[in-house]
């Protein structure tokens, strides 16, 4: 049978995304059309994952051209944990945005790109092929482009060109490592590359080139080199940074993994090494900007940085409890963080204010929100039972194992950051008195709380239902742990 | 001042008849030979550029009525929707076929299916192309 499913994540919110363009002046209609091809790619991505539990890895190559010369999907646990999430995620994002988003957004594009990039997302998740992985980083890319000058406020457009800048420096870096890695063993089919490089032992030159992809991934994933993401992530619209903060560093994240369990997994003592530290940079740079600013959408991006610590201490320990909890804490992070994002911009649309200081006593206001922001500040601390605890348990268990004690140390000491950094807001803005009347208040339109009540309940669902998807990380781990099986699930040849 | 720009006019007309034919070629010289969607697009789009310089905007505006932002959506939309056919036959996404077929004129032709996913590219390339220039040009 044939394995065409694999791609309709990506395809589909393509090929939608493009009759939107056509559908430009109707906002409303745009938007039930992506919260629809959103619900149904979560519900392929769920399919697909029930698949490859029953039927193990599967594979799809276009054109029916076999690895490794043509280019190809491949669908394993991991992959599809994160597409499954990233969509969930963006349904929950998408209805948030027809609640909130004004006339001016809706006409502009907004849907369309923001389905390109959920393609983008998903097609670099799920690509079997280095080149493809760098086509759909740029589908991403650009998409996000869009998104973060749409609206073209003053802010918004210092920091795309920044970001822009920095984006393109990396993808530079990107087709170069891509070009040193061709030259070196003749393939871009990761699987092949994987045999490749352990035919030929991974010398100074492989490893060199492992650590450019480093670079490169690391400025993706706001690795160390996280210094663009704070200002780029707090300037646009709620919406937009929900979107980014929930998926954009996610996959760099992916990136690091796949390619370092896969490919460049022989030099752990150099490559892991160096992963370590610039985990541990991340943690304690990421915590000093937590409770730096007051600020409240640069706390919450700093967040964003303290969590690409985390996970990558997963990924430098690599120990199958580290993995097993990094891939428990990525995904409890695409949910967490989406919410966390929402929360913030809705906070800002009814105080009209971003600053701590300027704020007070809202949970006399609006107590559900309060409610809310207090549930996702103890999830991001990883306090039982919520989705947050699950993830830095193992992972902390696995640094224990490998005698990482410094990344230990940092690792949980963040969690305190974390936790202060989101009490700050909490206490000044929720507690306290009272400073805007019952009568002068803001009415919070009762729609915008729904999709961040879904995420809630999701965050909650999470880390009460641990058990029922323990299985499908289980076997994420272990395939990103024995390289063995997906290669031969790629260069296996037969079936397909 | 007004700029005389009669040898310009007319150059760029005999100029861009030349450059639409060789695009076409390269277009359908594509898949066994060096050209294609992506390269024909690019020539088809440069010709189309030129109108633009030479005569003022509106006027070719007027003539041509395309919205080139659709043009382009329509080129993803094709070049995507015939890769997705193979799909309803049990083949991979992104299969194609070709065959040969007597033509009246033409006599034997090869006919591929890979043409359409060639136009779809090509029209994309023109449509991003003109779009480029045409934001630019409005900037003040």
């Amino acid at each position: 049978m044939m394995n065409n499913i694999i791609l309709l994540p990506m395809l589909l919110p393509i090929l939608v995304g493009v009759v939107l363009i056509f559908l430009r002046a109707y906002g409303r209609i745009q938007a039930w059309f992506s919260i629809g091809v959103m619900a149904v790619s979560s519900g392929i991505a769920f399919y697909l994952l029930e698949q490859v539990q029953a039927n193990g890895i599967l594979r799809l190559d276009f054109g029916g051209w076999e690895p490794p010369f043509g280019i190809l999907f491949v669908a394993d646990s991991f992959s599809l944990l994160l597409v499954l999430t990233t969509t969930i995620v963006a349904t929950i994002i998408l209805l948030y945005a027809l609640f909130s988003a004004g006339r001016f957004l809706q006409t502009t594009y907004f849907y369309p790109t923001i389905l390109f990039l959920i393609a983008g997302v998903n097609g670099s998740f799920l690509t079997g092929d280095l080149f493809n992985l760098f086509v759909c980083f740029e589908v991403m890319l650009l998409s996000s482009y869009v998104l973060l000058t749409l609206g073209g406020n003053k802010r918004q457009l210092r920091e795309a060109i920044k970001y822009v800048v920095i984006n393109i420096v990396s993808s530079w870096f990107f087709l170069v490592a891509l070009a040193y890695l061709y030259g070196a063993v003749g393939t871009l089919n990761m699987a092949h590359v994987s045999v490749r490089v352990a035919e030929a032992g991974q010398g100074p030159l492989l490893t060199t080139v492992s650590i450019i992809f480093l670079i490169v991934f690391s400025l993706k994933a706001g690795l160390l080199l996280y210094f663009w993401l704070p200002g780029s992530y707090s300037a646009p619209p709620a919406v937009t940074s929900a979107l980014f903060g929930a998926l954009l560093t996610k996959v760099g994240i992916y990136a690091l993994f796949r390619v370092f369990s896969l490919i460049f997994y022989h030099q752990p003592e150099i490559t892991h090494t160096i992963i370590g530290a610039m985990a541990a940079i991340t943690l304690v740079g990421g915590s000093l900007g937590a409770i730096a600013f007051n600020d409240i959408r640069k706390i919450a991006a700093y967040n964003v940085v303290i969590a690409v610590g985390f996970i990558l201490v997963g990924l430098a320990v690599s120990t199958p409890n580290a993995i097993e909890g990094a891939i428990y804490y990525l995904i409890h992070d695409m949910v967490i963080k989406a919410l966390l994002f929402l929360l913030v911009g809705t906070i800002i649309a009814l105080t009209g204010t971003a600053m701590l200081n300027k704020m007070s006593g809202l949970m006399k206001n609006y107590p559900m929100l309060g409610w809310s922001f207090f549930i996702t500040m103890l999830s991001l601390a990883g306090v039982p039972p919520l989705s947050g605890f699950i993830g830095k348990v193992l992972v902390s268990e696995g640094a224990v194992e490998s005698g990482a004690y410094g990344l230990l140390t940092l690792a949980l000491l963040s969690s305190l950051f974390v936790l202060y950094s989101l009490l700050r807001i909490f206490k000044n803005s929720f507690w306290g008195e009272t400073i805007v009347s019952k009568e002068d208040q803001v009415p919070l339109k009762k729609m915008l709380l729904v999709p961040c009540l879904m995420l809630v309940l999701l965050t909650v669902g999470l880390g009460l239902g641990t058990e029922l998807i323990s299985g499908y990380v289980t076997d994420a781990a272990e395939t990103l742990l024995n390289p063995d099986i997906y290669i031969d699930a790629v260069m296996g040849g037969g079936e397909s | 001042m007004k700029i005389n720009d009669v040898i310009l006019k007319t150059v760029s007309k005999a100029a861009v008849l030349i450059i639409f034919t060789f695009g076409i070629y390269l277009f359908l010289s594509g898949h066994n030979e060096p050209g294609g969607g992506f390269i024909g697009g690019l020539v088809l789009a440069s010709a189309f550029v030129l109108l633009f310089l030479s005569h003022d905007s509106e006027t070719i505006s007027d003539a041509i009525p395309l919205d080139f932002k659709k043009i382009s959506a329509l080129g993803v939309l094709i070049a995507f929707a015939s890769s997705t056919v193979p799909m309803f036959f049990g083949q991979p996404f992104m299969s194609q076929s070709f065959g040969y077929f007597d033509l009246p004129i033409f006599g034997k032709t090869e006919l591929a299916t890979v043409t359409v996913f060639e136009a779809g590219v090509a029209l994309t390339v023109i449509g991003v192309v003109v779009n480029i220039i045409f934001s630019i040009s409005e900037d003040e």
